[in-house]
């Protein structure tokens, strides 16, 4: 087997090397460089400063928000799903909405949300005030679960789908409420699924950047809308190189947490 | 099979609508003679005339489908394989070193991977363009196929393969008949991450395009100074139509000729 | 596994059916030119008739490349690897683009039309001369407001009126670390090209004070804020300014008196270039008097082609808030460049404001 497996790795090994390593070689190197392209450690020092150790915990902490929410909307969502008669078709429906830019969707969103819009015309039915929902963490956090919502189904979806249905009847059949037989079997048996959902969430929303002004304002800020700022405004590649290494940093931390905790596979 | 309660029915009607209302809304605004999303004058379908009148504008947006289909479908290849090697790995400490180095490029804001991407690609010397676009969506989109592909191998049961060996299947018989049927639900999502990671990607394009090559989300950001015009909502209107036509047409094809297969049997 | 050959198959099909489709598109669009010219511009920034006009009446074949912001677009021409043969950066990067040579000297004898430019936009000190540099579009820094859902007091002649209480949640600002700390400084009377610490320190302060009032900091999509009368008071360039009041009559835009930012988007040629020749004709062909006057009315930013002027609106032309004279210019400054330290600075202390936000 090992043989035929190496060959299978080898276009991967070429991948991995060429647009990983190299970049990460890339962004170790200029996080190391001063503006005159100097040798310097003095990025790292200034991370350590208020201001981006306020903003990692800012990251950290939407982050955390958004990933839990998607996963509350997204494991009914898949479980609802994979009961339905045409499942594969309405799994691929929950995607297409994602492959309409993103922009054109924010912009959508400001009208949908604006004090106009048919949300606050909703709301007026009810005799409240209309409400600036614009720039506000609800709809930083709504916008955010919205673009992850797809990434989260998938896998939980695919782990739920092959899961057999004699296993919930058997633990159904022994008395268990369904609450329990949920937590005891269902849960456990898709909990791959859903780790893959939480990194494939997770990560990429520590980095988040372009609704972070679109949405929110610039009242969130995190770690991905400062490394924009310094490559593009700025023009501190070494600055920006610095925060995108503890980024790295922190993603290799959040995989040792969710991680396999089984042993190597067997294929 | 039916037997959703109307609670959950209207969980899943909830979610589908908040998934389409901004669509829908794009859509609805394409028809405005006024010329902007804000004040509907009047129904017009002028700007879906303006797209077709506008050749730059439709090989942009062939040029955007074909990078999106290329590059996940060879994504789809590298990463499926790539998976594949991972879960055999025995040492785990090099498993768990390949699972990080395979989720580095989902970390990376896309300016990063935009610019060392550029910076790699003017010291190799490559020509800026279609092959310079099609190669980094390539390389975006594996990793996402490697997470998608992951969790079906996992729960693969052993003996399955175990069985398949004692029976005298050879290695390629293994792979082909057993592993990759097994793992299709998988492969099939992370090909459909990849389109959308490429459909969606505007920086890393950015960086790494030129000599006239665009894609629809270069051209739609770099309107946003001077105002997106409702062109673009017709595009995306009728991009958004063929899809569906073309996913559920293709999704009751090949259930009907899965049926008759069915039935001649 | 039968469904992967298939699914691969098919989409196999159809990618080679689209390359062709495309294919046939470009050639069509070519028309069999092999002189070929690239031109890299911000979104919407032109006419696309001109560009027609200017294929036909040349025979090159002009290929349309666009950016969106400055920084960006000097990463790419200075990585090479695609060949523009004209590029319309703002004035402070093109002092950068001069500074590290990435720009070929104009040719004036190629830009007869160089004669109708108004004399005012030529020559300024990021430029001297104009030797690698053609004015396109200008405008200012500027408040625009929405007059009936503000106090009636306000007027925003001074940078003071918005610290006022009453707008508190109602001030938008743009995302740009030099708009936002040159507010500041202009506030306090300093330059907003200053490099002294100090007086930095004190416009932060100054900024930081104003965040009661401040609702967001974004970029482009004020617009259809503005428009929808969603947006109060925002802070912005001119040329979106006029974009908004163009689609809602009820916003008005003024300039403080303290004084504030004169920018200019230029024509330049990059060293990239391989059809110089063809680069000075499109510059020529744009400042003539009558495609500078069709292209200003489709654009809607100011043109500083005075020629074309002539042929313009007259209501256009004579409003002070988009054409201001010269004494109103007198008080406004040019973006320097600051370099790479100070610009840090500048873009630290602005990082400061926008994490005081929350």
């Amino acid at each position: 087997m090992q043989s035929k497996n190496r060959t299978a790795l080898f276009p991967y090994v070429i991948w991995i090397a060429l647009f990983v390593i190299a970049p990460i070689a890339l962004v170790l190197y200029y996080s190391m460089l001063d503006l005159s392209g100097n040798f310097t450690l003095e990025n790292y020092k200034n991370f350590f400063s208020a201001i981006y150790l306020k903003m990692t915990f800012t990251s950290f902490w939407y982050a955390f928000l958004i990933t839990f929410f998607t996963l509350l909307i997204a494991y009914p969502t898949a479980y609802l799903l994979t009961k339905t008669k045409h499942k594969q078709l309405w799994l691929m429906l929950i995607i297409i909405p994602s492959w309409i830019n993103l922009l054109l969707k924010t912009y959508a969103f400001i009208g949908i949300f604006g004090l106009y819009g048919p949300i606050n015309a909703f709301i007026e039915v009810f005799g409240f005030d209309p409400q600036q929902i614009l720039f506000t963490d609800f709809s930083f956090i709504f916008v955010s679960v919205y673009i992850f919502i797809p990434f989260m189904i998938i896998p939980i979806f695919n782990s739920l789908d092959k899961l057999n249905p004699s296993l919930v009847f058997a633990a159904r059949d022994l008395g268990a409420s369904s609450w329990t037989t949920f937590r005891r079997v269902v849960f456990p048996l898709t909990i791959d699924g859903v780790k893959s959902g939480i990194q494939v969430t997770f990560i990429p929303a520590l980095s988040l950047f372009m609704i972070t002004r679109l949405i929110a304002g610039n009242q969130v800020i995190t770690l991905g809308t400062a490394i924009e700022q310094q490559f593009l405004v700025s023009q501190n590649w070494g600055m920006g190189s610095t925060i995108a290494v503890f980024l790295i940093v922190f993603m290799v931390l959040t995989m040792m947490v969710t991680g396999q905790k089984k042993k190597g596979g067997r294929v | 099979m039916n037997k959703l309660s109307a609670a959950s029915k209207g969980y899943l009607v909830l979610v589908f609508i908040v998934l389409y209302a901004p669509i829908f809304y794009l859509i609805f605004y394409s028809f405005n003679s006024g010329g902007n999303m804000n004040d509907f004058e009047s129904f017009t379908l002028e700007h879906y005339k303006a797209v077709f009148e506008d050749t730059r504008l439709l090989v942009i947006l062939i040029n955007t489908v074909l990078i999106a289909l290329l590059s996940g479908l060879i994504a789809t290849i590298i990463g499926t394989l790539g998976a594949i090697g991972i879960v055999s790995m025995k040492d785990k400490k090099l498993r768990n070193t390949f699972l990080s180095l395979n989720n580095v490029l989902i970390v990376s804001p896309d300016v990063v991977i935009g610019a060392s991407f550029l910076i790699l690609f003017t010291m190799i010397g490559v020509k800026l363009g279609f092959t310079s676009v099609l190669v980094s969506h390539i390389a975006f989109s594996v990793p996402i196929v490697v997470l998608m592909v992951l969790p079906k191998l996992l729960e693969m049961n052993t003996s399955l393969i175990d069985a398949a060996r004692d029976l005298g299947a050879t290695k390629r018989d293994v792979l082909m008949r057993v592993i990759l049927p097994y793992i299709a639900p998988g492969i099939f999502a992370g090909f459909f991450m990849a389109i959308t990671y490429s459909l969606d990607d505007f920086a890393v394009t950015f960086f790494v395009t030129g000599n006239g090559f665009s894609t629809l989300s270069v051209e739609i950001y770099s309107m946003a100074r001077a105002g997106i015009t409702l062109t673009i909502n017709a595009i995306s209107g009728l991009v958004f139509l063929v899809t569906v036509l073309v996913v559920i047409g293709y999704y009751f094809v090949n259930n009907r000729t899965k049926a008759r297969m069915g039935e001649s049997k | 596994m039968k469904q992967l050959v298939q699914a691969t198959s098919a989409i196999i099909i159809v990618c080679l059916l689209l390359f062709f489709a495309s294919r046939s598109l470009e050639s069509a669009g070519a028309k069999g030119s092999k002189d070929t010219l690239t031109v890299y511009n911000w979104g919407e920034y032109i006419d696309p008739e001109l560009i027609d006009a200017f294929e036909q009446e040349t025979g090159i074949h002009v290929v349309y490349e666009t950016f969106d912001s400055n920084e960006a677009m000097y990463t790419k021409v200075q990585q090479g690897g695609s060949s523009y043969d004209i590029a319309v950066p703002s004035e402070y990067m093109i002092e950068t683009m001069i500074e590290d040579d990435m720009l070929i000297e104009l040719d004036h004898s190629l830009i007869p039309n160089m004669k109708n430019i108004d004399p005012y936009f030529l020559d300024l000190p990021f430029d001297p001369g104009n030797k690698y540099s053609t004015p396109y579009f200008w405008g200012t820094v500027g408040i625009v407001y929405n007059p009936s859902m503000v106090p009636e007091d306000l007027t925003f002649e001074s940078w003071e009126d918005l610290w006022d209480e009453r707008l508190k949640d109602k001030v938008f600002l743009v995302d740009g670390s030099r708009e936002v700390i040159g507010m500041g400084l202009n506030s306090l009377g300093y330059s907003l090209n200053l490099k002294d610490d100090l007086a930095l320190r004190e416009a932060t302060d100054k900024l930081i004070e104003l965040t009661p009032n401040v609702k967001a900091i974004i970029g482009d999509e004020i617009t259809p804020l503005m428009i929808n009368n969603e947006a109060t008071v925002a802070l912005t360039w001119s040329g979106q300014a006029a974009d908004m009041m163009w689609e809602n009559e009820e916003l008005d835009f003024a300039v403080p008196e303290e004084g504030s930012n004169l920018w200019f988007d230029n024509f330049v040629i990059p060293k990239t270039s391989k059809n110089i020749e063809g680069a000075h004709a499109f510059i020529n062909f744009m400042l003539d008097a009558e495609n500078g006057a069709q292209n200003a009315d489709y654009v809607g930013y100011s043109t500083p082609n005075a020629a074309s002027w002539e042929l313009m609106d007259e209501e256009v032309i004579s409003d002070e808030r988009f054409y201001p004279d010269v004494e109103l210019r007198e008080r406004l400054e040019v973006y320097e460049n600051l370099g790479l330290k100070w610009l840090g600075k500048y873009n630290e202390y602005f990082l400061e404001f926008k994490m005081n936000l929350n």
